[in-house]
Formats: C-alpha cells, structure tokens, sequence
C-alpha cells in the first residue's frame, strides 16, 4: 500500500516520527513513493511534446486526452483489483467488445437505451462469473482461464453480430450523453472513470474488503487461514471485472454510434495490463495502488496523443506501448530485491 | 493438578481413510503451564493440534474446553473458545504492516471504515503485555521484519484475541540462536500470563528449558503425558523412539499393538499416513 511504504521509509531514516509532517511530505505520502517516477515522466513528457506543438496544451486537447483514455482507465481500475489479488483477466477486451455488440442490438430491437445498457451490464456480470468459477471449480489458471475466455468471448461477439457493426445509437440522447455529454463542464465520460477510480480507491484503502484483497495477494495460505473467504473474493473480483468491462463496452458503442463486436476493443486488455504494471501493481499480487494506475493511464493517454499531434506512425504506438510493459515489469522486479536464482 | 484443565482431549481417534493416525490420545493443557508436544516425525503431533484447532474433524472421543464438551468444525469455532493456533509457515501476508496482519480476516471496523486507530491501540497494548521490544514500528511492513520479529508478530495475533489456549507449532525450528532465546522467553510469558501454551518442538533443548509437562506421540498413541521435572532428557528420548521408558510410556503389549498393529505393514503405513496427513 501507498502510504505504508511511505510510512516505513520515514521512519526508518528517522526513528521518532514527527508529530505533524509538513505539507511536501503529507503530499509525497497522498501522491506515493513509488509515484514520484511516474509523475516525473509524465511532467517530461508533457514538457517535451508541448515544446514541439503548443496545441497540446489547448483545453479542448486536455478533453480529447481525457475522454480517450476513459475507456482504457475503467479497465485498468479493475485489472488493478485483479491482479491485487494475484490474478489477470486477459478477457476484459472481449467482454468489451460483447457488451457493446449486445448493448446495440437490444438497443435496436426494443428502441430503449436503458435496456440495451442494462442486458450490456447483465451480460458483464455473466462474463465475470463464468470466468470465476472456471478459476475458482474448474482449479484452472487465471491467466489460462481468463485466454481462453478472450477467445470464447470475441467468438460470441462476432456470432451474434454476424462480424459487422450493429445498430446505430447516434441519435439517441443517452448514448449521445455518455459520449459527448458534460456536467459542470467536464465531459461525461471523464465523470465515469473519476467516479469508478475514486470508489475503488475509497474500498481499497479504507474497508476490510480492500484489506483482504491485499492480504489474498500477499499470501493467500494465510488468508485462508484467518478465515476470509478466498472463493467469494475472487469470483466478486471477476464478476466485478465483467461489469466494468461491460461499461467500456457500452460506452465504446455510444462513442462509435453502433455495436462494434472487435474494433475498438482489440487490444484493450494489452493497454489495461500494461497501465496497471506500469502503475506498480504487481504480477505476484498484493502490491499496488489505484492512484499509481491512474498516473500510469494518464501517462500512456499522453503519449499516444502526443505521438498523434506530432504526426507519428500510429504503428510506431504499438510498439511503444509493449516495450512500456516490458520495462514496467523490469522495474517492479529490480524493486522487488530478489535475487535472481539459476539466472546469469 | 487438581484444577480442571482448560483444555482436554479424550480418547481421540481419527483416520484419514484406511490410514488411523491418532488412536484413543488422551491429552491436556492447563492455563499457566507451558506443555510440550514431543514425538517422532509421523507421530500425529500436527494432526492432534489441527484436530484442536478444529481443521480436521475428530473421529471419536471427546473435546473438552473449560471441563465442558464442546464441539469444534471449524478454525473459526476454535477462536471462539480462545483457541489460537501459530503454524509452522507463521501465516503472515509480507506486504502488509504488522498491524494488519495482527487483524487479519477479523479488522476492527467503524461502519464500513477501518478503524485504524483502535486497531493500532490494541496491536501496540498486546506487544507492550508481551514485553515486545524488538520491533521499531507497529506500522513496518512485515517483508523487513527477522525470523524471530516475525514469530513474535504471528505469537501477538494468536494471543491478540484474549485468547486462552495458545498452540505453537515449532516456533524455534527456522531461528537463530539468539532468536530463539527471544521466542522461547516470550512463551514464557504468555504461559506467566495464565495463558495455556502448548509448545510442540523438535529441540529438547527448548522443550526443558520452558516446558512444565511434557507429552509424548508415538506413532498416534499418546505414550505418557508427565511434569517435565520428573523426567530425565534421555527418558524423554526414550519416550519419542520406543513409546516406553521403563514405567513410563506405553507398555510392552501396548507399543507392539502401535508398532505392529494388526499387521507387520500397519506401522509403516502409520507413520506415511501421519505425514501425507499433517504436512
């Protein structure tokens, strides 16, 4: 956790704790030690691309960021409660990509937003269990269970969707809310992510759920042993993966206009994976905060609309994004002091 | 003795399938005392204990708690009578500090918030009883914490809960020496508390250093269950290899019937039961 790390590193240069930390050490411990790197590449960043294009800096640019990467940011809030518990959930894109398919289609049949959303988000949480309990009775591993279900679900979408584009929500005044809409000035879609981080945070850091996620992480065997539950968590965890997922989905139809079984979707688990490492959760589990992941959303939201503006080979983001991942993980394993043993 | 113990097991049996692992084991604990739990390796030591702490469901036989028969399914139902039980592997999470791990599963909470603050405040009094001085910070992570700081924090979980019967599975067998003078004083104290401590170890070293009784397991029969000053380190040894030890211990019908059993087989199979069991 965030501020327990901070904690033990104050008190270990200074064995009596003072009594009221002064204001750069209450925001270094609010923001993270483990942080402070991320929000230093993010100012360079932000310095380097604003120094070649001042548009950047344009609100409307700021907007353009935001709402681009909400899509990305509620699936990597979830994937960061799921790997906290020392899981991956590979499918989220899939489930993605079926709930906004399913969304469209019920919206077309019945003409009613709020039906097509609500058969999207049953449809998440149906996603979520089937992917807990193969974990939890079929024994079977997550990263294995949850690929396999990546596959199985994308299979679905492109059945029930024939492979095309579904529907056209354009003209409908909830989708058009969600996609374009604002309160108090700030988009809609900026809300939902602000909203869904801020909650998830709140549960992680200050409830006995939150606790125990991190504890399962930690050692699962003891755990156990102090009597939580471990089926009921981590079949919460992925029902909670499913609906999150099914959100994206129908907020990738709202800002197409129509169901999209696979673009758009693609490749949304690679950026949620990617933003969660490189926010500091762990692989192992157990490690990691939301506040990390959000920098880390905002950070890869940067990067692709800077290489945008400065007329970049979009190609060229692919790349970078895996070579982020890779170092990412680079990094949690030199700070994780493990000795590499049987490797040179 | 003549006070009722706070805890009592009588005439135990338990099988894992065809395997009987503990066979008719009478043992007792009483509050004040520390009592050593001896025996080879196979001996039904750790069965006995998870019995106890309600993890393996006993066959037959009698638990009693307080000189009342009670019935125990689960960990959780052990920790309602106040028994805790500090495994072997300490069951510590490294990335929590040492207050959560104190709580862990069982957090204080205020509506739906931790309450840190009291959580903090009993985490602290509880080390303060023990006498703890060796760990820096109740909010240090438990990653950074020595073998022996460790085996206190899981020692001050297990006693956190105004528990009664505290059981230590070899709580010396990973620590150093000076480590485990450390552990072995905290016992100690917990048994100076009025706790009842049940201490199973290896070391007899340790064992005649903080024991007041001392029970020996040879192969699922409890041989002989004896004050620690009426015994001699090698009658002890004795009790663990042979089941016997000239009066004490199970006689010679007795330890042929646990070693041979109904066939030459029968104690091999024991033994390899016992461990598939209890490991």
């Amino acid at each position: 956790m965030t501020s327990t790390v901070a904690d033990q590193t104050a008190e270990q240069s200074e064995p009596a704790p003072p009594a009221r930390p002064g204001w750069p050490r209450r925001l270094l411990r609010a923001v993270g030690v483990q942080n402070i790197s991320l929000v230093i590449a993010l100012a360079v960043l932000v310095a380097i691309i604003g120094a070649q294009n001042s548009k950047f800096f344009l609100v409307t640019n700021i907007e353009t960021i935001g709402t681009a990467v909400t899509v990305v940011g509620l699936l990597a809030v979830v994937q960061t409660v799921v790997m906290l518990l020392g899981g991956l959930d590979i499918s989220v894109g899939s489930a993605a990509g079926l709930a906004s398919v399913v969304s469209a289609m019920v919206f077309m049949s019945t003409h009613s937003a709020a039906i097509g959303i609500l058969v999207a988000l049953v449809t998440g949480v149906a996603t979520g269990v089937f992917n807990g309990l193969v974990i939890v009775y079929g024994r079977v591993n997550a990263v294995i269970a949850t690929l396999a279900t990546y596959a199985g679900f994308r299979g679905l979408a492109n059945l029930i969707s024939n492979g095309r584009a579904q529907g056209y929500t354009g003209t409908d005044s909830t989708f058009v809310f969600l996609a374009r809409g604002s309160i108090a000035g700030i988009p809609t879609l900026i809300w939902i992510l602000v909203i869904l981080a801020l909650a998830v945070h709140l549960m992680l850091r200050y409830t006995d759920i939150g606790r125990n996620i991190y504890a399962m992480g930690g050692n699962a065997t003891a755990a156990r042993l102090a009597g939580i539950n471990l089926n009921r968590y981590v079949v919460g965890c992925y029902i909670a993966a499913g609906l999150v997922a099914a959100v994206a989905g129908v907020l990738l139809t709202a800002r197409t206009g129509s169901g999209q079984p696979t673009s758009g979707s693609q490749g949304l688990e690679l950026q949620a994976i990617t933003a969660a490492a490189l926010g500091g959760v762990a692989m192992q589990g157990g490690k990691g905060t939301i506040t990390g992941t959000i920098l880390a959303v905002v950070l890869l939201g940067v990067l692709q609309n800077g290489l945008t503006i400065l007329n970049v080979n979009s190609f060229w983001q692919d790349i970078a994004q895996g070579f982020l991942l890779v170092v990412a993980v680079i990094i949690q394993q030199r700070r994780r002091g493990l000795r590499a043993v049987g490797l040179p | 003795m003549t006070a009722t113990p706070i805890l009592e097991m009588r005439g135990i049996d338990k099988s894992f399938g065809p395997v009987q692992v503990l066979r008719q084991v009478d043992f007792t604990a009483n509050a004040g005392e520390v009592t050593a739990l001896v025996g080879d390796n196979g001996a039904g030591k750790s069965t006995l204990v998870k019995c106890v702490g309600g993890i393996y469901p006993i066959d037959s036989g009698d638990y009693l708690f307080d000189g009342k028969p009670v019935t125990v399914h689960s960990p959780r139902d052990a920790s309602s009578l106040g028994v805790e039980i500090v495994y072997q592997d300490l069951a510590l999470c490294e990335n929590l500090d040492i207050v959560q791990n104190m709580f862990l599963g069982r957090e204080r909470t205020r509506g739906i918030v931790l309450d840190e603050p009291t959580m903090e405040k009993m985490a602290s009094e509880t080390l303060d009883r023990l006498s703890v001085r060796t760990v820096k910070s109740i909010r240090q992570l438990v990653a950074s914490l020595s073998g022996g700081q460790r085996q206190t924090v899981a020692i001050a979980k297990a006693v956190l809960w105004n528990s009664k019967v505290v059981i230590l599975d070899e709580p010396t067998a990973a620590l150093g020496v000076a480590q485990t003078a450390q552990v072995l004083e905290l016992v100690r104290q917990l048994a100076d508390n009025g706790l009842a401590v049940v201490l199973i170890s290896h070391n007899m070293n340790d064992v005649f250093a903080v024991a007041d009784q001392i029970a020996c397991l040879y192969l699922g029969r409890m041989a002989a269950q004896v004050k620690a000053t009426d015994v001699t380190y090698s009658q002890v040894v004795e009790l663990i290899t042979a089941g016997r030890s000239g009066d004490l211990g199970l006689q010679a019908a007795a330890v042929a019937a646990a070693g041979n059993g109904n066939g030459s087989h029968d104690a091999g199979v024991t033994d390899l039961g016992d461990m598939n069991g209890a490991q």
